[in-house]
């Protein structure tokens, strides 16, 4: 028998696989087609402090090997999603959830943070500096070292769950983002969040993407992430979530061996509505050709 | 939802860029105004097509190629498997005809009406069809309406075959309810006809059943998706 347990910041997961904000709702969508709670934990759509409907569409394109989502963020906003939305995922999910936030200020983080922060069922706060649709906000706080910072000090003062800051790809130095979230105080790092992505349609010439660009994302990424988790991980002392392009066993494997204590599963929910199902089920099998019992053990290995 | 693998029997040209693929399978269950999604090889997201029929465990899809998606689903040969995901969407509301309906298609919004006309006239409705085209090369299911039942009118914007014109130069007097599908001009010029109806919208889509967000639109009611609380929309829910 493997074991698949691992530790995040003081919970255990029954798995390290985590379906990635923005691909798997407020949960109970997928609930419809199997039983979520064989997953380590979920971390659900974005929110915010008040309620926004995002960019106009079209929001999405085809790439090779991947996909541009400008969603923009689309959600009821913080005190909506307390009332309405996190009932609901009570029903269908009975572990701590991963809840995602992002903001346009250093207060609005807080705000938002403060309000999560009460509700028992969310174990970790995972904070959104770096999404590239929204305009002032989201991706500007994470490309700065000092404005991540800022964040993660405002959001460490307002709760006493773990916070876990998500970073964005689109920097010259991730590691210096990084490195500036953990001497404020981040209890962890997730990465990596979309890469700035653009198609253009041949026969108009104009953008795919009403927003022109976005954020893209799928297996194509999946070197690109694995390489800043690993680079990330060796330079911080706190634990690390590993994203980016994740579609199998295999990749969750690499990604823990690159560094990850936990890997998230983002696009592939999308093209396969059982992808995370799938990939907890392939696990064991994975562990075994590869000779490995426990996957707490491989975290950092090639390092 | 249901995931399924469902083998090609059939896949050949209908009309101009148009072409008709059926599936058979264990594709559980899609009412009328429903779409699937299909995976298609080398591509990564899957493409959703309306139902256009779904009958003894056939499932009847009519497309047109107009990218890389559907130009490979057209060169497909019959006895490739497919994986299908079905019975998205909220479906056409069937109790809301009254007792005659007019279904009203533009260019590829005329499959999923064939099997809302059937559905209507199994349940004894005067059901009255507008089919509206480009030109007479890309005119398909004539014929097929008829056959069924209704009262069926054609439009191509060239005058080449049935009226010239739009479907709003033919649309049929007294009718109790409309159903619309079809292109967005289509759509816009029939937010004015003084009638309660319902149309049914597209939108480029990342997943198709509702994680994504990625095909909302704002409605009087706030954000729907597309893909879930769609494609059909009540004509009194629309902005425009």
């Amino acid at each position: 028998m493997v074991n698949t347990k691992v530790d995040l910041l003081g919970i255990t997961l029954d798995n390290p696989v985590i379906p990635a904000s923005g691909t798997f709702g407020y949960g109970y969508e997928f609930a419809e087609l199997y039983d979520i709670n064989c997953l380590g934990t979920f971390s659900f759509k974005g929110t915010t402090r008040t309620a926004r409907f995002g960019n106009p569409t079209p929001r999405i394109a085809e790439c090779t090997s991947g996909m541009i989502n400008a969603v923009g963020l689309q959600n009821p906003g913080v005190e909506t999603v307390i009332k309405e939305e996190l009932p609901k995922l009570k029903k269908v999910f009975h572990k701590p959830v991963m809840a995602n936030v992002s903001g346009f200020s250093v207060e609005d983080y807080a705000y938002t943070c403060e309000l999560l922060d009460k509700e028992e069922q969310v174990g970790w706060l995972e904070v959104n500096v770096s999404c590239p649709n929204v305009h002032g906000g989201g991706m500007s706080f994470g490309t700065d070292p000092k404005a991540a910072a800022e964040v993660t000090s405002a959001v460490k003062s307002v709760t006493k769950k773990p916070v876990i800051m998500k970073l964005s790809p689109n920097v010259t130095d991730i590691v210096a983002i990084a490195r500036a979230c953990e001497e404020a105080g981040a209890d962890g790092i997730s990465l990596i969040n979309t890469l700035l992505g653009m198609r253009i349609d041949l026969r108009t010439g104009r953008p795919v993407i009403a927003n022109t660009v976005g954020g893209f994302s799928g297996p194509a990424i999946f070197p690109v992430a694995l390489q800043m988790v690993y680079r990330v991980s060796k330079a911080v002392s706190v634990p690390v979530v590993g994203m980016g392009g994740v579609s199998s066993a295999e990749d969750v494997i690499e990604m823990m061996m690159a560094g990850a204590s936990a890997v998230e599963v983002g696009a592939a929910n999308l093209t396969d509505p059982f992808a995370s199902k799938r990939i907890v089920e392939a696990l064991p099998a994975a562990m075994e050709k590869y000779g490995i019992a426990s996957l707490a053990e491989i975290v950092g290995r090639a390092h | 939802m249901k995931q399924s693998t469902l083998t090609i029997i059939e896949n050949a040209p209908l009309a101009k860029n148009v072409f008709r693929m059926r599936l058979a399978g264990e594709a559980g269950e899609n009412r009328p105004g429903q779409f699937v999604n299909i995976a298609l090889p080398r591509l990564f997201l899957r493409r959703p097509i309306s139902v256009c029929d779904y009958e003894n465990g056939v499932l009847t899809l009519i497309y047109k190629t107009v990218g890389r998606g559907t130009g490979a689903m057209s060169l497909m040969p019959a006895g490739e498997k497919l994986d299908v995901l079905c019975g998205l969407g909220n479906g056409y509301d069937l109790g809301a005809a009254g007792q005659s309906p007019a279904l009203i298609g533009g260019g590829v919004g005329v499959p999923p009406l064939y099997y809302l006309a059937k559905e209507l006239i199994k349940k004894g409705k005067d059901v009255s069809v507008v089919l509206g085209f480009n030109s007479a090369e890309e005119v398909f299911y004539e014929e097929e309406f008829r056959a069924l039942g209704c009262g069926v009118a054609v439009t191509t914007a060239d005058g080449s075959h049935g009226v010239r014109g739009f479907v709003t130069n033919a649309l049929p007097k007294n009718a109790s309810y409309y159903y619309a599908c079809g292109p967005m001009p289509m759509l816009k010029a029939l937010a004015s006809w003084e009638l309660p109806g319902e149309m049914s919208f597209e939108e480029r889509m990342g997943c198709g059943f509702g994680a994504c967000m990625g095909c909302s639109m704002m409605t009087k009611n706030g954000a729907k998706r597309v893909c879930r609380e769609g494609p059909v929309f009540k004509r009194e829910e629309l902005l425009w």
